[in-house]
């Protein structure tokens, strides 16, 4: 038998206004993958960091390889006890190279222990890249990098502290599956070596191919851990939510001779977006699929005029618009959900009302400007119940929520703007089943009210399950287009991998600043 | 071949984007500057006029220096100006008031700075009272103190004739060896040399060092640095300590050029500083920044000066002018750096 790593009991934590966990446990043996789930909110990230050192627990026991009452006050404690965390956020430096974050804190030093060792690090940072199969140059700077790479760089940096205790946090939420495939093959060989994994996920098909045992978490309670070759996925739903929640048939689309709302012509943006054409019905949703870097984000933000195009025009209602900016978008009525929340998406520092209603101010100003504000409560607060955002008020600064509950605000204030176009960005990444099932439900109602719908997704269930129509990008084309009739997971696939030169060339453009 | 690396379409666009061009923004202002003044006035370029700049540098050079550390990692100190007169007062106390030998008198006006720098830090780090805040409270201590310990009044250094030679001087005398730095027959005040030295510790700190590392890492993510296991507050205060110390250096420097401590000096000069960094190409959100490129930003302050007072622009309108110049650079910079 393998002996105990970690055991945590009675585990007590608070914040302002939240019980996060109550009594909250967890064992992670040596060469076991653990798998921690949960809705979001549940308290997973926050039972993790207090093991990793980043908050400290109100009451409860940690044994740690058979230490009885470890005090764990730092991260650097935990680092040194061997324990070591992706996080749910990416944890980069933007403006250092991918060797320096990997090597942050633990720099080869040169003489007098002051000087850092740049070649070393270098070369050390390269062994553990080649360990991933990355082709990356350890030099280059980070925020020249995709999401995806970046995510592997802080896997990277995760292995290279050789440590007994691995935690990672959703660490698949923005990696292709080939990316998956080489990150499922490490974790089994640190499986192999001893080493103990905890695997936090919300996408469940996941677990039964890597992990060992599931421990489930409720409203920061600790329901019940079972093995993972076992427990079918019904039960361990129905464990996370309290219920068993009804899987709704995918809606079978309806015919759709609707009018255009949108219609994008010759769109083009240096090597990211090439000669993109495609037109968008009145409640009709539209799948984007395709690789990671294929050029969908790039199209969404070019056509909310984030980012300057080109060339390319864009009709809304058959007019031709002018969109230079976020704000002509929305005047237009197109609404953005951007993939990455926190840059992007959410004021952080700010409350979740604000936030809801960001985007529509305009419909809550009284006379002089002056913001309604018991509307805008009444609004966030009917958000808030709409999509169950678990969060203790609507006063609740952004930033405590968890991070599954960040990203149903950003989708809590496009639908509170009124807008007739939706981009919705990988609207479930990192989002409960419980939660996720609420948002097609979500996505499936605001079509049929007329709105038209484009959902970019990396999960081809998902595009399958949710559009009327498939339109597929590689490397910044549109490859191809299926009906949904017709559509099929090889046939998207093939298309997402029609690269233009004989396929040769590298899947990831790097992501314009 | 398509392996190969892919060079974009647009090659020079890409290389305008890149970090050296950054730098190059600044050298190309500097070198329109210098081209223009010498078109329009022939004294621009006479040496002693050249000389005139690099000993005016000097001083803006060492402070910008510092403060280059401190934008880096996405702070501010406001308080240089002040407590480089603090640090030249009590230069000037230690030497003039309590005859003290000008060695320890040099040292106690570098280490003041050092410890205005570390209180900073202190403030900054442990006790989160806001960068602005912290400096801008000290930079009114500082100022303060001056005040009091001079009673006022300048101090001067006319019994110890060597003290000026620090600055003016064209020589160094290392242990009791004195060398002549002269070049074809041009003396070269020692001011300028230091001012070279400083860079190149200070390039050397930020660019080969742990703590140039924390420097950036911090600017870039303080949050993800503190996760990282690094002990984010001590190398904070690290960075506004060294940023003190350059802050100490200068008042001595700028106490031996006057031949005095003035007591009511310095304020302004925090700024001139933070505009040289910034016409560097230091962000002020922190993350990226380069010692040349304050060095360069440095100069374009004091060839601006100079060159403006030589075609005898009325001091009211140097000043328009140079805040003009100021927030062209930075949006030329903002400009190429969208696209
Ligand atoms: N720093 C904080 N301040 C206040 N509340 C917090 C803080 N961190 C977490 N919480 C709250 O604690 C609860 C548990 O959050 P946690 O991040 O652990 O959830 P989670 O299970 O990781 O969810 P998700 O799947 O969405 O990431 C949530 O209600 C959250 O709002
Ligand atoms: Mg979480």
């Amino acid at each position: 038998m393998s002996d105990t790593l970690v055991l945590m009991e009675g585990i007590e934590k608070s914040f302002p206004g939240v019980h996060a966990l109550s009594q909250a446990r967890f064992e992670l043996l040596s060469g076991e993958v653990h798998a921690l789930v949960g809705e979001n909110g549940a308290g997973k990230s926050t039972l993790m960091k207090i093991l990793a050192g980043i908050y400290s627990k109100d009451a409860g026991h940690i044994t740690f390889k058979n230490r009885p009452d470890v005090h764990i006050s730092s991260p650097r404690a935990a680092q040194n006890l061997g324990i070591s965390m992706i996080h749910q956020e990416l944890n980069l430096m933007p403006h250092l190279t991918v060797a320096q974050n990997i090597f942050i804190g633990r720099e080869p030093r040169r003489r007098w222990n002051f000087m850092v060792d740049d070649k070393k690090t270098n070369s050390m940072a390269l062994d553990y890249l080649q360990m991933l199969h990355l082709e990356l140059d350890p030099r280059i700077k980070v925020s020249e990098l995709t999401v995806a790479k970046q995510q592997m760089v802080e896997i990277a940096k995760a292995l290279s502290f050789n440590s007994d205790v691995l935690i990672m946090d959703e660490p698949t939420a923005a990696l292709t599956d080939t990316e998956i495939d080489e990150l499922f093959g490490i974790i089994r060989s640190l499986r192999q070596k001893g080493v103990g994994i905890v695997y936090i996920s919300h996408r469940l098909e996941e677990l039964k191919k890597i992990a060992d045992r599931i421990t489930v978490m409720r409203d920061g309670n600790y329901v019940n851990t079972v093995s993972a070759a076992t427990a079918p996925i019904d039960q361990i739903i129905s464990m996370m939510v309290g219920r068993t929640i009804y899987e709704a048939a995918p809606e079978l689309p309806e015919a759709n001779t609707q009018p255009i709302v949108l219609e994008v012509k010759n769109l083009n943006r240096g090597r990211l977006i090439k000669d993109v054409n495609f037109h968008l019905k009145q409640g009709e949703i539209v799948g984007f699929a395709g690789l990671m870097g294929a050029g969908r984000t790039e199209v969404a933000r070019a056509i909310f005029g984030a980012d300057p195009v080109d060339s390319g025009e864009i009709y809304v209602e058959g007019k031709r618009v002018h969109i230079h900016h976020p704000c002509d978008a929305v005047r237009h009525g197109i609404g953005y959900l951007s993939e990455d929340r926190k840059r992007y998406g959410l004021t952080l520092s700010m409350d979740v009302e604000t936030n809801v209603v960001l985007a529509s101010f305009r419909n809550f100003l009284g006379a002089l400007g002056i913001v309604k504000r018991d509307k805008t409560r009444i609004v966030a607060q009917n958000a808030v119940e709409m999509l169950s955002i678990r969060t203790p008020s609507v006063q609740q600064k952004a930033r405590n929520l968890s991070g599954g509950n960040q990203q149903k605000i950003v989708i809590a204030k496009w639908l509170t703007a009124d807008t007739k176009i939706l981009i919705f960005d990988e609207p479930t990444r990192g989002i409960d089943v419980g939660a996720k099932s609420e948002i097609y439900k979500l996505l499936n109602e605001l079509a049929r009210q007329g709105k038209g719908i484009i959902m970019i997704s990396s999960e081809l269930p998902e595009i399958l399950r949710m559009s009327h129509r498939v339109i597929v990008m590689c490397e910044g084309r549109i490859s191809g287009e299926l009906n949904i009739a017709d559509a099929t997971q090889e046939k998207i696939m093939y298309f997402a991998t029609q690269r233009a030169n004989g396929g040769s060339a590298r899947a990831d453009v790097a992501a314009a600043d | 071949m398509e392996k190969s690396l892919p060079i974009p379409k647009n090659f020079s666009l890409s290389l305008l984007r890149s970090e050296t061009a950054r730098r190059l923004l600044a050298f190309g202002a500097l070198i329109i500057l210098i081209i223009a003044f010498s078109l329009l006035s022939e004294n621009f370029l006479r040496f002693n006029n050249v000389i005139g700049i690099f000993i005016a540098t000097a001083v803006n050079g060492v402070l910008a220096l510092g403060v280059t550390f401190v934008i880096i990692t996405g702070g501010i100190d406001l308080s240089i100006g002040t407590v480089m007169t603090f640090s030249a007062v009590m230069t000037g106390m230690f030497i003039a008031k309590w005859d003290m030998p000008i060695a320890v008198g040099v040292m106690g006006g570098i280490l003041t700075g050092t410890l205005a720098g570390f209180t900073n830090g202190v403030l900054i780090s442990w006790m989160r009272v806001p960068p602005f805040v912290a400096t801008l409270g000290m930079m009114y201590v500082a100022k303060g103190l001056s005040l009091i310990l001079s009673e006022l009044r300048p101090i001067y250094f006319y019994d110890t004739p060597l003290f000026r030679e620090i600055a003016m001087g064209n020589h160094f005398n290392i242990f009791g060896q004195s060398f002549d730095i002269t070049y074809r027959g041009y003396d070269i005040p020692n001011a300028i040399w230091i001012l070279f030295a400083a860079a190149i510790v200070g390039s050397f700190l930020l660019s080969k060092t742990i703590l140039g590392r924390y420097t950036f890492a911090l600017g870039s993510n303080a949050e993800a640095t503190r996760l990282s296991g690094v002990k984010v507050n001590i190398w904070k205060t690290a960075v506004y300590t060294v940023c003190g110390t350059f802050a100490g250096l200068g008042g001595v420097l700028m106490a031996s050029r006057l031949n005095s401590a003035q007591p009511a000096l310095g304020q302004g000069y925090e700024l001139d500083a933070i505009a040289a960094v910034v016409i560097g190409g230091t962000a002020l959100t922190g993350g990226e920044g380069t010692i040349l490129g304050t060095i360069i930003g440095a100069f374009v302050m004091s060839v601006l000066a100079n060159g403006l007072r030589i075609l005898s622009v009325p001091q009211e309108w140097q000043i328009v002018v140079t805040g003009a110049i100021l927030v062209v650079v930075v949006y030329i910079d903002i400009v190429r750096r969208r696209q």
